[in-house]
């Protein structure tokens, strides 16, 4: 039986539909990852999985219950991990996660808790002379302290410097290894590929891919990436329309480059080269990549989005 | 899950730990009567307060200031404390818990009980030691009645200030602008028992702070006629905290109001997003 198992789920804020019919299922001990830009519908998705939001329609249900009308049996089994929860300055860590670890029928020992979250010999700390990555956390320490089934991590690294994320990816695989089923949001690709072990990309409340990272990443390996300066010159104020037909990729302005994903590399490298030496322009910056995750990320993203608006070009 | 016993004495100690570690709170609650006692027995030692019998008139105000720390204890630090650990995200994180709802509050108003008998136990002790306040001992149980009825209804508007005010600062300036200039006419800094203005004893008698001064002062009173008892004023002060009861089941919010999260908060801006 499945953890969690979300069908055509429904949410509007008003006018605005943050959720606009997802479905998807995670599997029990598994790490499923939500990866989206801000504002994609993540938080509020986890939010209703949670209990803490009601839905419009669509049918969900976590550990055989439905979150919407369970009660505190409910939040007995699962650990929620938010991305602007406070603690209380006043108490210590360890306070903190006696006093919370209370609240559950089912615990895990304080100093256990400590040393996951690698926070070994500051228990006695009081919360609010913590740094900023501590205090993140004690957050994961008080959402692990009840020893839960399922646990909501709702963009565990957002802020971290690099150090810290990498730290915090480590404490995150240890839990997988207690087998822990794990629900993740993140709007960072490379964080979901070292994590997660499947991943919905979800853009404007829809889901636009769905697979392990390997499966997304053979989309990527399919094609190639021709990125260089848009070119300056005389000739680049002719309209580039003619060039853009010839070409058998995408092609994206992204940051002031052009970029060409194809499957056709050859061919469309020298359509772009042959247009550039026809009006005597230089491609600066010209670099022919296979695309990273990222890439295939913000592709999705762009046509997830592309689909509301119409009008492409820049 | 744990037994609801032992979940209501641990949020009640977790309520008072946070109180005890928080020096401002402690200050304004326990201090500040106290230096208001100290002050008004400077100011009025031997004054005959009673025409024709010599009566200390500490005896009047420091069971006014008994009253005024319990409801600073509870009203104002229930009504501060909680709207500030909501902005700070604290609440949303409970609520994420299997912790009942109605425990957390009643881990609130327990506390706010205990704090509040604290202040009182402090202004009637330096009062009974320093100021030579007397009282019938078989009037300790009906003072102790009215005081717990007006603690918890004063808790339970806590929660009802809480309710209404957008943040922490909102609460903070709700809280002094209703309760002080309330005092100054419900008997709890100085006595208007004698010929007050109409306005001004009706402004009294309309709110509930009046109630529990003159319900637990009646214990304390050396010309009291009648029972120690005060059925009607328990009634006016006992509705007061149902109507906030109701309020606070009607209004309350585990979450920061949006703008109110972070350090800037009450400078909310409009017609974002």
């Amino acid at each position: 039986m499945p953890a969690a198992t979300v069908t055509d789920l429904k949410k509007s804020y008003g006018p605005v539909r943050a959720v606009d019919g997802l479905s998807f299922s995670v599997g029990e001990g598994e790490v499923f990852a939500l990866l989206g830009p801000n504002g994609a519908g993540k938080s509020t998705v986890v939010e209703i999985l949670e209990g803490h939001r009601t839905r419009d329609s669509g049918k969900v249900t976590v550990l055989g219950t439905d979150p919407g009308t369970a009660g505190q049996g409910y939040r007995d089994r699962i650990g929620i991990v938010l991305q602007e929860a406070g603690i209380e300055r006043e108490l210590t860590v360890r306070e903190a996660l006696v006093h919370y670890g209370a609240c559950y029928s089912r615990r895990r020992p304080v100093d256990e808790v400590l040393d996951l979250v690698g926070l070994t010999g500051l228990g006695d700390r009081r919360t609010h002379q913590l740094s900023g990555g501590q205090k993140r956390r004690v957050d994961l320490a008080l959402g692990l302290i009840g020893d839960p089934d399922v646990l909501f991590l709702d963009e565990p690294t957002t802020g971290f410097d690099p150090s810290a994320r990498r730290h915090a990816w480590e404490m995150i695989e240890g839990l997988q290894d207690l087998g822990t089923t794990i629900l993740l949001t993140s709007h960072y690709m490379d964080e979901v590929q070292v994590l997660a072990d499947r991943v919905a990309v979800v853009v404007n409340g829809r889901i636009v891919a769905e697979g392990t990272p390997d499966e997304l990443r053979s989309r990527a390996d399919r094609e190639t990436v021709i990125r260089c300066l848009f070119p300056k010159g005389d000739g680049a104020t002719g309209p580039v329309a003619d060039l853009l037909e010839n070409l058998v990729g995408r092609v994206r302005f992204h940051n002031g480059h052009l970029e060409v994903h194809t499957e056709a590399p050859t061919a469309d490298l020298n359509r772009l080269t042959a247009w550039a030496l026809e009006r005597h322009l230089e491609l600066d910056g010209l670099d022919v990549s296979r695309p990273t995750l990222e890439d295939v990320y913000l592709d999705l993203i762009d046509g997830g989005e592309a689909a509301g608006s119409g009008d492409e070009d820049g | 899950m744990p037994s609801t016993f032992a979940l209501v004495r641990r949020q009640i100690g977790y309520q008072n730990r946070l109180f005890r570690r928080t020096p401002i709170a402690a200050f304004f609650t326990l201090a500040f009567p106290l230096i208001f006692l100290i002050l008004f027995g400077a100011l009025f030692e031997g004054v005959d307060i009673a025409p024709g019998v010599e009566v200390d008139a500490a005896q009047f105000y420091a069971p006014g200031l008994a009253v005024f720390a319990a409801v600073s204890a509870t009203y104002t630090n229930i009504g501060v404390g909680v709207s500030i650990y909501r902005d700070e995200g604290v609440l949303k994180r409970i609520r994420g818990t299997p912790l009942p709802r109605w425990l957390y509050m009643g881990g609130v108003v327990g506390s706010g009980l205990a704090i509040a008998a604290t202040g009182a136990v402090i202004m009637l002790g330096v009062g009974f030691l320093f100021y030579g306040i007397t009282m019938d001992p078989a009037n300790i149980v009906p003072a102790a009645i009215t005081f717990v009825v007006g603690v918890v209804s004063f808790a339970l508007l806590g929660l009802a200030l809480a309710s209404v005010a957008s943040s922490g600062q909102a609460a903070t300036a709700l809280a002094n602008v209703t309760l002080l200039p309330m005092a100054f006419v419900s008997n709890v800094f100085v006595s208007v028992r004698s010929d007050p203005p109409v306005w001004m004893d009706l402004l009294g008698d309309i709110f509930p702070l009046k109630a529990f001064a003159d319900g637990f002062f009646a214990s304390f009173d050396p010309f009291l006629e009648g029972s120690p008892y005060k059925p009607w004023l328990l009634l006016r002060i006992g509705a007061w905290g149902l109507a906030g009861a109701l309020v606070a089941v009607r209004k309350f919010s585990w979450e920061p109001s949006t703008g109110a999260g972070g350090a800037s908060g009450h400078r909310g801006r409009r017609g974002r997003g």
